[in-house]
């Protein structure tokens, strides 16, 4: 962001006010906390404005892949590290389609991707992309290909190709579906950047050097393609290390502005393939695109990128209170367990699995888990019943009231304290399901 | 062409580098943040740990068929991680649980010798997790495992002393665990310097969450310290173990189920997802459960510790 210093640079400095403010240095500030339009100052040139439109640009560019339900937001990130500020767009999988395949066999292996799909702690995990590869190398083999694929589900497509001829037609049928076109070169960025730029279409930039991206990044530019991601090169683990991290790097400092973009990895299929998208996923990859992917593979990769790009700020202790599992009623079973979030996610998640309505009462423990709290005095029956007193739990529910497994000797002083049966659950949270169907509630 | 400047960071403090063994190991020394040779051009590779247990109930099927009867030996099982490239073993000594087989400290020390006897690798020695008892088994296994430089796992804010003074006394290393957080890992660090153990015999494990349980926030964690040791708070700079085997507790690591593909191949994703994770936020060592994840992460750390 340009500061008001920056601002007040560009103004005329003639306070005629007609901008509604009564000087241009009380302007420039407003400008500067973003509560004033540079276009308010009618005597600010087209050159000043599109200078200070660059040093207002974002440190990485937003590009948006695909259009409607489907689409993907890449890019936008701010940080280094999670701990500052939450990453902002997840990385995309994408699998890889070759144009090549008869249209039913295309159309099969497509489905199968689409139903790889995986619930997880309440989300559902799923495949982001397909990118048509122009095995035939002939472009209206690449057309079809693509337009059979937007026919039948609303993934966002990146387009594969040798040169802006072979991915002309495939490009200009699905426009609107506004695809990622890869991959401009040094030897065709000319013709791929203009073909992107005529088309509004988001570009891909091959180059395995910082130094070659940097100039491919400014010739795509001079042919007005503006919504560019990067692949730096997946030669190894190595590589997508260094290279995502000095992009990235550079541009959040500002201290080189061309390589502003999202970053995507080719990484291939199989060990190597799986290595690198786990490693893409955790260091500064926008988009790995894979040849194949199984579903063993998916879900671990799936499952660290919901834990990455988790918000930092979720605290790690749960709240004390009493907490309504699939919806609960009068007689419902009373669970409780401590207020370590990790313990908490767990047994919520094995009790969400059981689709059984159960209370679940947190208990503030320190952000301690079950069986360090009770060693450490925090998770007694004198706790639990204090906790159950505050939110008045025994009044929603006539239910059973379970004590983890693990401090099943409190069960017998806790029974005493709360004139309640008190039964003893599983020793771990995973046979939570199998226990509660048991129950008979 | 436009040159694109390295963003090589001027980093003021490093992680203590420390012999294990017998001193042809050597655990920390890292000079940047993980991996990124502009930074460090002769980076020291983090070491990896194979898990071996003296008591094999409740232990994940898929491990023990490969192993087959070398699972039953502790000494024959950490030759079979020799073979696959670990650089020490991590022996829990499970079977010291009253509620398991009660084996005496004594008994215990003799499998850990065995062990070190027949592979000649370090160890890093768990008892069953009872405060009492563990510190009644440290002290026979410092015993057992003299001259041969270890580590003794784990100590914690209320019950440190035993295990650190049974270190202390035959030079090795001890274990400082906390939970989750960047000022107890400091805290726990400056008490067992307080207590007269030497930085160089401290190694730390803020407890690596396993994925899908949790990842992120030891992903953050790690990274924290990492960064603090770097900028310079000495009493963080020192090595980080991460336990990968973690990844064993949560349910889809392992668990046959429709739709989820092949459960050997998800638990070693599993296994090697937690394990990335714990390398790229800063771990010196690892300890790894599967023999197949093993293999992947060796070669995680070859690629990525590779020359330039
Ligand atoms: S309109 Fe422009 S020139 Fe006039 S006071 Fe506002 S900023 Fe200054």
């Amino acid at each position: 962001m340009p500061t008001a210093i920056e601002y007040f640079k560009f103004l005329p400095k003639t306070n005629c006010g007609e901008c509604g403010h009564p000087t241009c240095l009380a302007f420039a500030m407003q400008l500067a906390n973003q509560k004033a339009s540079l276009d308010e100052c009618p005597y600010v040139d087209e050159e000043a404005k599109r200078t200070l439109q660059e040093s207002n640009a974002p440190p990485v560019k937003g590009v948006t892949v695909g259009a409607g339900d489907g689409s993907l937001r890449m890019g936008e990130e701010t940080v280094l590290y999670r701990h500052e500020r939450r990453f902002v767009n997840p990385t995309a999988y994408a699998v890889a389609i070759p144009d090549i395949l008869p249209e039913a066999e295309l159309r099969e292996l497509a489905r199968s991707y689409l139903d790889m799909s995986f619930e997880r702690v309440g989300m559902v995990f799923d495949l982001d992309m397909f990118a048509v590869f122009n095995a035939s190398g002939d472009a209206e083999r690449l057309r079809a290909a693509a337009e059979s694929l937007v026919g039948m589900c609303s993934k966002p497509l990146m387009l594969i190709g040798a040169g802006a001829e072979d991915l002309r037609p495939a490009a200009e049928a699905i426009r609107e579906s506004r695809p990622l076109l890869y991959a401009a070169d040094e030897d065709n960025v000319s013709p791929m950047a203009a073909l992107a730029a005529e088309l509004g279409l988001p570009l891909a930039l091959r180059d395995g050097t910082l130094d070659g991206m940097a100039g491919l990044v400014e010739a795509a530019r001079k042919e007005g393609a503006e919504d560019l991601v990067l692949d730096l090169g997946s030669d190894s683990m190595k590589h997508i290390l260094e290279s995502n991290t000095v992009a990235r790097k550079v541009s959040l400092r500002r201290s080189f502005k061309g390589l502003g973009y999202p970053l995507m990895n080719l990484v291939g299929s199989g060990e190597e393939g799986m290595m690198m998208a786990m490693l893409s996923t955790m260091k500064y990859g926008s988009l790995v695109v894979f040849d194949s992917l199984e579903p063993q593979q998916a879900l671990p990769l799936m499952t660290l990128r919901q834990n990455i790009y988790t918000d930092p700020q979720v605290p790690i202790q749960v709240k004390e209170d009493l907490y309504p599992v699939n919806g609960p009623g009068e007689d419902s079973p009373l669970l409780f367990t401590t207020n370590f979030s990790l313990t908490y996610f767990t047994v919520r998640a094995d009790i969400e699995k059981s689709r059984i309505p159960v209370w679940l009462q947190v208990v503030d423990t320190e952000g301690l888990s079950v069986l360090t709290a009770y060693a450490a005095n925090k998770f007694g029956h004198e706790h639990v019943a204090a906790a159950l007193e505050a939110s008045s739990a025994l009044e929603r529910t006539s239910g059973p009231v379970v004590t983890p497994g693990m401090v099943a000797k409190m069960s017998g002083k806790l029974e005493e304290a709360l004139g309640r049966k008190v039964l003893v659950g599983p020793m771990e949270s995973g046979s939570l399901p199998k226990f509660l169907k048991n129950l008979g509630v | 062409m436009a040159k694109v400047p390295l963003p090589k960071e001027k980093w003021s403090g490093a992680i203590t580098s420390t012999a294990m063994g017998d001193g042809g190991v050597r655990l920390g020394g890292a000079k940047g943040m993980p991996f990124l040779s502009f930074e460090d051009p002769d980076l020291p590779l983090p070491l990896l740990a194979g898990e071996v247990v003296d008591d094999l109930e409740d232990f994940p099927s898929i491990v023990l068929d490969f192993f087959g009867e070398d699972a039953e030996d502790p000494a024959s099982w950490a030759q079979r991680w020799r073979g696959m490239g670990a650089d020490l073993v991590c022996l829990r000594l499970l079977s010291t649980d009253p509620d398991r087989r009660d084996s005496s400290p004594e008994e215990a020390a003799a499998v850990a010798k065995s062990v070190a006897d027949a592979t000649g690798m370090p160890l890093i020695v768990y008892g069953c997790g009872l405060p009492e008892k563990d510190a009644a088994v440290m002290e026979a296994v410092s015993g057992a495992l003299a001259g041969h430089r270890s580590i003794l796992a784990y100590v914690e804010e209320d019950s440190y002393k035993k295990i650190s003074s049974a270190a202390m006394a035959n030079k090795h290393a001890v274990l400082a665990f906390s939970n989750l957080d960047i000022n107890l890992a400091k805290q726990m660090n400056i008490l067992l310097s307080d207590f007269g153990v030497q930085r160089e015999d401290i190694v730390m494990d803020p407890l690596m969450a396993p994925l899908g349980m949790g990842l992120e926030y030891s992903y953050s964690v790690n990274e924290r310290i990492t960064l603090a040791a770097l900028n310079g708070d000495r009493m963080l700079q020192v090595p980080m173990v991460c336990d990968a085997s973690q990844a064993w507790q949560v349910r889809d690591c392992a668990e046959d189920e429709e739709g989820m593909g092949d459960p050997v191949e998800r638990s070693a994703w599993w296994e090697f997802g937690t394990a990335l994770a714990a390398l790229l936020s800063g771990a010196d060592m690892l300890i790894v459960r599967g023999p197949y994840a093993m293999q992947l992460i060796r070669g995680a750390i070859e690629d990525l510790g590779g020359g330039a």
